[in-house]
């Protein structure tokens, strides 16, 4: 596109953001303070997200967008389109083609691999904040790994719900060092992060920071020894596709109580269709209206 | 350094100025296992400055601060590193705040207030963290009921027996106190003070307490340090200094309160 | 009789310099001597406002004498009083030194019974062999069971001086202070206290004590040391 260098960003940007990004991979899970720019959308849309991948991507990418799980959102649609106009790269919704996927709230279902770059947008990036309102002091707790507090949430959440019931942004312990934030994904991806083959970066426009997960890095949740971590699980299974392993989203179908559980990889779903998998395809149904 | 291995903290020429302003000037003093110090004075003696250059809050101008922790190594507070210094802050030591919302984390239930320390040195057994914090709850004379129950229900007398359960569940050896009786009712004060007294004593704590109430050191304190404008104007035994005061304004002090 | 002294006060000194009151001086005691030994009572005497108190007192280190010496055996050392930190003084009154006030400081809400106790845990003795022992004095003392397990601020003068003999004689220290231990008793009990006043000296304790009562005085006391006010007679 005229007028605009390559993905948006000039390249004295791109270049300080790649030495945030260095850093980040250099201490994993250490939040890196970057010059967050102004973008031509608002902070929490997924400016942190966007500037990463601005910084990262070349001719050559294939790009994938997704938001909470699916190519085919608002969010999703505008990023891959702005960064097709920008950059002229390809862009794709099947997982398995891409070599960047910028995601909100998800890591697809399927496995990534060591030559793919996965690119959060992080909203909150600091995992202490919810006890902590200084800066000063949450950045001397990373220093000094003074991490009990995070404990003190999971066993707020036991006290009041009988389990550990925090079920997104769910925290982890990154190469035994640094508490991170995964940003809000569910905590039913949490497992995926830990020794990824692809490099995970994160990138908080609005809150300035960028950190990253290297590949086959140790990243582990938190909890405790008598109540251990656990991911969702579901009674049903995807009514499309008939998948028993993958995070499904609860759509109402209609205004009596109707249910469908759908898978949220979108990609995923309709792949595993392609394939000849089918689900039930029909609603679940609650309520007075169940008997009929 | 010490002349004396067997104390547990020794405080040599402590100095704070503020700019030109005098916090408190050349405070010295020995603290030993088991020893209950009052700090008594006006307010704007320097008592709290006193006693957060004590606790690793706030770096002196001048002076040292030396503690011998469990392994009888002699730590100069101010000289080792920061990480060190917290980790005694949060594990050999306690501080209890005159507002008890100030040492509580409101936010929190009461169980989760008590188990943090805990799970700050590395308990990660549920289970545990809850029987321990239940246990303190009970020492501490609260309700068993109120374990999950967030500290703003509480009344001033029930936080502040939070604020004291969630320091002593780490079993400090040192426990610093700035007014811990104030700011509640005459009943509630004498049967916090009781409660404090008996912890004290059952624990072998050592504990400096800065209170401008005579009652509180009278009943809590083995020695006393009155101080005026910065300075330490008389120590000794507390019935000595509250019975035959030598200084002039330690007698100004005792005659200014009803009997005690 | 042993020779050496469980007390020894030399040439001690104290007077009162009141700041509040235009620095006026009131000078108590001046050079006063007094040794007592092991197994003898003696017996402070004079007239109102002679420094009985402010000697007795001065032997606790409750009050600060300006000079002179008050060396006392403690556990196998001697220990000067007048010069001594606040913390070895803490360990003398522990070990060493027990004192009846006139009046029992009360410390709200704490039974009777822990209050008698306390001495001893303090010196580490079990809970329940203190509490064994505590009990045993208060029944001497006729203070009823059922009143041991309240607090003492509510009881009678006279109950409350029971609570506070039986406080400082439930540890067998070697030197006992006693002002006016039985003014507020019946006659029943002040021979009571008097018997276990008796048991002391035969133990070997040497006690220092105001008694104005002439009865309890005669009955227990060795000696008088007599203070004429602001210079002390030998």
């Amino acid at each position: 596109m005229r007028g605009y260098n390559f993905a948006y960003l000039d390249e004295q940007t791109k270049r300080m953001i790649r030495r945030a990004i260095l850093k980040a991979v250099a201490v994993p899970g250490y939040q890196v303070p970057f010059g967050s720019r102004e973008m031509p959308l608002p902070f929490g849309w997924g400016t942190g997200g966007i500037q990463v991948t601005a910084s990262i991507i070349g001719a050559d990418d294939v790009l994938k967008v997704i938001d909470q799980g699916a190519d085919d959102t608002t969010n999703a649609v505008s990023i891959r389109r702005f960064f097709a106009l920008t950059t002229g790269v390809r862009t794709t919704e099947e997982t398995a083609e891409a070599s960047i996927i910028q995601t909100r709230h998800r890591i697809p279902e399927k496995p990534l691999t060591a030559d793919q770059i996965l690119v959060y947008q992080v909203p909150i990036p600091e995992p202490l904040r919810w006890l902590e309102a200084r800066e000063t002091e949450t950045r001397k707790m990373h220093a000094l790994a003074e991490y009990g507090v995070m404990h003190v949430k999971l066993y707020e959440d036991i006290a009041t719900h009988g389990r550990i019931a925090t079920s997104y942004n769910y925290p982890v312990l990154v190469n035994e060092r640094h508490v991170m934030a995964p940003s809000p994904i569910p905590k039913f991806d949490n497992p995926k992060m830990d020794h990824m083959p692809a490099l995970q970066l994160f990138g908080a426009g609005r809150e300035k920071r960028i950190y990253a997960v290297p590949p086959y890095t140790d990243v582990k949740s938190l909890d405790f020894e008598d109540y251990p971590f656990e991911k969702q699980t579901w009674e049903h299974a995807c009514a499309l596709c008939g998948s028993r392993d993958s995070y499904l989203d609860e759509v109402v179908t209609d205004d009596r109580g109707g249910r469908m559980f759908v898978c949220s990889d979108t990609d995923y779903c309709a792949e595993r269709r392609d394939a000849g998998h089918v689900g039930t395809g029909a609603p679940v149904t609650y309520g007075a209206d169940a008997a009929e | 350094m010490s002349e004396h291995p067997q104390t547990l903290l020794t405080v040599t020429g402590l100095t704070r100025h503020f700019g030109r302003v005098v916090g408190c000037e050349d405070v010295g003093f020995d603290l030993w296992p088991g020893e209950v110090l009052g700090v008594v004075g006006e307010s704007g003696s320097g008592k709290t400055t006193l006693l957060n250059c004590l606790s690793g809050i706030l770096e002196p101008t001048a002076g040292t601060v030396s503690y011998t922790d469990r392994t009888g190594q002699v730590q100069d507070l101010y000289a080792i590193s920061e990480p060190r210094r917290r980790f005694l802050m949060r594990t050999d030591w306690g501080m209890v705040h005159q507002n008890p919302r100030d040492g509580v984390r409101m936010r929190v239930s009461a169980g989760a207030n008590i188990g943090e320390r805990l799970m700050a040195v590395g308990a990660r057994r549920y289970g545990d963290i809850r029987a321990e914090a239940g246990a303190w709850m009970e020492r501490v004379e609260m309700d068993l009921d109120r374990m999950d129950d967030m500290p703003r229900t509480f009344s001033g007398g029930m936080l502040q027996r939070l604020q004291i359960a969630r320091n002593l569940v780490s079993k400090p050896r040192l426990v610093f106190m700035d007014e811990p009786t104030g700011g509640l009712d005459v009943s509630v004060q004498a049967r916090l003070l009781d409660l404090l007294r008996r912890l004290v004593t059952d624990l072998g704590l050592a504990a400096v307490v800065v209170t401008h109430d005579l009652a509180v050191v009278r009943l809590l304190a083995h020695r006393l340090a009155v101080m005026r404008r910065g300075r330490v104007v008389e120590t000794g035994l507390t019935d000595q200094v509250l019975d035959d005061p030598q200084h002039p304004y330690t007698q100004l002090l005792v005659s200014s309160v009803l009997q005690t | 009789m042993a020779s050496d002294p469980l007390i020894e006060v030399r040439g001690l000194v104290k007077s009162f310099t009141l700041h509040t009151q235009g620095g006026v001086v009131l000078p108590v005691l001046d050079g006063v001597d007094l040794s007592v030994e092991g197994g003898e009572c003696v017996v402070l005497d004079g007239p109102s406002g002679s420094g009985k108190s402010t000697l007795l007192r001065s032997l606790y280190a409750n009050y600060k004498p300006q000079g002179g010496s008050i060396r006392v055996r403690h556990r196998g050392t001697v220990v000067d009083l007048v010069s001594a930190s606040p913390h070895r003084v803490l360990d003398v009154r522990k070990h060493t030194i027990g004192y009846v006030s006139q009046f029992l400081r009360a410390i709200p809400r704490v039974p009777a019974l822990d209050v008698v106790a306390e001495p001893l845990r303090m010196l580490g003795v079990p809970a329940e062999a203190a509490a064994a022992k505590a009990a045993a004095l208060l029944d001497r003392l006729r203070v009823p069971e059922p009143m041991r397990s309240l607090a003492p601020a509510t009881f009678s003068g006279g109950e409350q001086q029971r609570v506070n003999i039986a406080r400082s004689f439930v540890v067998d220290y070697p030197i006992l202070l006693l002002d006016e231990p039985t003014a507020a008793l019946d006659a029943e009990n002040r021979a009571t206290v008097v018997q276990i006043i008796r048991e002391a000296i035969a133990r070997g304790a040497a006690v220092v004590g105001i008694f104005h009562d002439a009865e309890v005085r005669d009955s227990v006391g060795d000696r008088i040391y007599r203070l004429t006010g602001y210079t002390a007679a030998a």
